[in-house]
């Protein structure tokens, strides 16, 4: 295994280094991390035109080889063989935009004085015609000293040509060599000598992106543009999952009556019903939703938009001590707060980092989808309150802005107390615009998709089943309810005299706890405890959640169980990545602490506003 | 005529004339440098954010990018094209 040679992907941020890592690995790739640090390793399989076996592995973009960041150290270690947990690469592919060469020659010629094999993948050659510029390869190549290979990453153009040329370099071993940190401005100019030699025409260009950057960065349109795209994508959630949802529900029905059906009656069919189909049915129901808005953020991401909501969104956040580079983590969050937090790495100033961290959880992150769209499906009704605007895409729309605004008042109040500090620069590149690729998305979503479904298949099933065998037993006597007798009953029973001001009920209570393990379970622990207490009505117990809901809640206690979701502490997973990127248990418990008291002083709120006006 | 990048009207080729790196920090600095910042690139303002028109978003020579005013005022420039290197 170990003799197959390891090749490093290295390249400016925006250069389409990860379409072309796609595009020459294309399913068979594996992500992991590396030693140490949350930074991720993208590695993948692919073979040579002579059938050898190679492993390409995609570092992080960087502008060059003084690390301004986690993700930069490590592109740097592994180049000189001193990353933890990587070979040395036998040789590398720098892939270069073939409309910025001035730029991104530069990192070329860094590299270079590495002396080791490289070729340079002159990539984008397609947008550099378009913008009119005509480019010489043969005489990149000569002023380089090294192959160059044109190539369109997207449109997997140039990619033989490069195989070829891979398969001649030289493997001969190299030792690195440490001295290039010389002033850069030196290979700046000597790459803008070389990019203009190699260059025969050079008129502006990127007219497109251009055209477009002039109606969504205009300071009136642009943060129309923005919320109008956000409100869709919340909108978007609901209706588009409908359908997929309902074959959810379908099979996870169909499952359940063919497991009553054909097992005799037991305690493991019990088990298999009650705990298993209908708890983890009641997740895996929303992975439609999940994926919609994973689909929204990736695809904000790959068009080159995020940047320019960051650029829109920076006068705001440094409002609150941070900047626009803050926006992006945060955006992130609402898919999921760990790659969120994972994604502050590139927040340089380190108390902006730490305040992103700390308010990342207060963004709603997509595993709390199932709890809002339970509630909201049971209580608000689903009317259109004109335009084709739904009331329950707008309450929907409603918490996530208190989750933000409640982050922003927190930002405020840290970078006045414990994350005082300097005020945070902003300063970032806007790439071009692109259309994202369906093969990027498809492979981006199955990823995600695959991490939920894990989740559901082991925290979640697990929760889940123990949390059904501890409100199964003991079994309660006749004439007693089954989740106020049984194990899980009486710890919630305690529980409650904590949450009954804020009007939990005793099955709310029962469910916060696991939750802790993962948001969706509350969910599913909701619809254990009802199905248990259904007993052997069997009907009773399969009628849908939100039935079950809707005549059991009042609505202040209700929205008082929403208000708890969008500030009680997420998930352990989160607490766990908090821990790994802070170095320590000081922050994770700080965030634990704040979180929790926000959660029960809002809730509390809207629990005592709700009843006094009457809802 | 000499301005800093700061109050260059949009969307008007200029060129760097001096980047007075030492009012920069040194993490500022850096970036900057890795966007190619040096005597004589062309530049151009293109948009100011909205909420105060800051910050802005700069055309370096061929790249896109976004700074804050306050670091742009570290940037002289001189409008046209004419010392392109």
């Amino acid at each position: 295994m170990t003799t197959i040679p390891l090749i490093a992907l290295v390249g400016n941020p925006n250069a389409g280094k990860s379409a072309l890592f796609n595009a020459l690995t294309g399913a068979r790739q594996k992500v992991g991390n590396y030693p140490g640090v949350t930074v991720e390793r993208h590695a993948g399989r692919m073979s040579l035109p002579d059938g050898r076996p190679i492993e390409l592995v995609d570092l992080p973009g960087t502008y060059g080889l003084e690390p301004t960041s986690p993700d930069e150290q490590v592109t740097r270690d592994v180049l000189f063989g001193t990353q933890e947990g990587e070979r040395f690469p036998d040789a590398m592919i720098v892939v270069v935009d073939a409309t910025n060469l001035d730029n991104h020659l530069r990192f070329v010629l860094q590299l270079r004085e590495l002396g080791r094999p490289m070729v340079v993948a002159l990539n984008m050659v397609d947008m550099a015609t378009r913008d009119g510029l005509t480019i010489d390869e043969a005489v990149l190549s000569r002023e380089l000293g090294v192959p160059v290979v044109p190539t369109v990453a997207v449109r997997k153009r140039g990619l033989d040509a490069l195989k070829d040329v891979l398969a001649d370099l030289s493997t001969a071993a190299a030792t690195p060599d440490t001295s290039v940190d010389r002033d850069i401005r030196h290979y700046q100019r000597e790459a803008r000598r070389i990019a203009a030699a190699a260059t025969v025409e050079q008129p502006q260009g990127r007219a497109f992106t251009r055209a477009i950057d002039r109606i969504v960065l205009h300071p009136v349109a642009g943060p129309i543009i923005l919320f109008a795209l956000l409100f869709i994508m919340f909108q978007a959630v609901f209706a588009w999952s409908e359908t997929p949802i309902g074959w959810i529900e379908g099979a996870q029905a169909w499952l359940a009556e063919r497991a009553v059906a054909t097992l005799p009656e037991s305690f493991l069919r019990d088990l298999l019903v009650e705990g298993i189909i209908a708890g983890v049915g009641s997740v895996v129901v929303f992975l439609p939703q999940i994926l919609i808005l994973f689909f929204f953020i990736l695809l904000l991401e790959a068009s080159g938009y995020m940047v320019r909501a960051a650029f829109l969104m920076d006068r705001m956040m440094s409002g609150v001590g941070l900047s626009g580079r803050s926006f992006i983590p945060l955006l992130s969050s609402f898919a999921c707060a760990i790659p969120g937090i994972m994604a502050t790495r590139s927040v340089e100033d380190p108390r902006e980092r730490l305040t992103t961290i700390l308010i990342a959880p207060l963004m709603t992150c997509s595993a709390r989808l199932p709890v809002y769209a339970v509630i909201i499906g049971a209580f608000i009704p689903a009317r259109d309150v004109g335009g084709g605007v739904g009331l329950q895409g707008l309450v929907l729309l409603g918490l996530y802005v208190t989750g933000i605004l409640g982050a922003m008042l927190v930002a405020l109040v840290l970078r006045r107390s414990v994350a005082k500090g300097g005020k945070a620069g902003f300063t970032i590149e806007m790439p071009r615009y692109q259309l994202p690729l369906p093969r990027d998305l498809v492979i981006g979503l199955w990823q995600r998709a695959y991490v939920f479904l894990r989740r559901a298949g082991t925290i979640i099933m697990g929760v889940t089943v123990a949390l059904w065998l501890l409100a199964s037993f003991p079994q309660a006597p006749e004439g007693v309810k089954q989740s106020e007798y049984s194990v899980a009953g009486r710890i919630a029973s305690g529980l409650e005299v904590v949450l009954a001001p804020i009007g939990f009920n005793h099955e709310m209570s029962l469910a916060v706890i696991p939750a802790m393990a993962a948001r969706e379970v509350a969910v599913s622990a909701l619809q254990t405890v009802y199905a248990i207490d259904a007993g052997d009505d069997e009907e009773a117990g399969a009628a849908a959640l939100g039935q079950q809901l809707s005549s059991r809640w009042s609505l202040p206690t209700a929205l008082a169980f929403l208000m708890w979701f969008v500030f009680a502490p997420q998930c352990l997973s989160t607490i766990a990545v908090v821990r790994r990127e802070t170095n320590g248990w000081k922050w994770p418990l700080f965030m634990l602490g704040y979180l929790f008291a926000l959660a029960y002083l809002a809730a509390g709120a809207t629990f005592w506003i709700a009843t006094a006006i009457g809802l | 005529m000499r301005l800093s990048l700061d109050e260059l009207p949009y969307r008007t080729p200029a060129t760097v004339t001096e980047i007075l790196w030492d009012s920069l920090s040194e993490s500022d600095a850096k970036k900057l440098r890795n966007f190619g910042f040096d005597e004589g690139v062309a530049i151009e303002a293109l948009h100011g954010a909205p909420f105060g028109r800051d910050p802005i978003a700069v055309r370096i020579g061929r790249m896109q990018i976004a700074l804050r005013r306050a670091q742009a005022r570290a940037i002289a420039v001189t409008p046209g094209s004419a010392a392109q290197a």
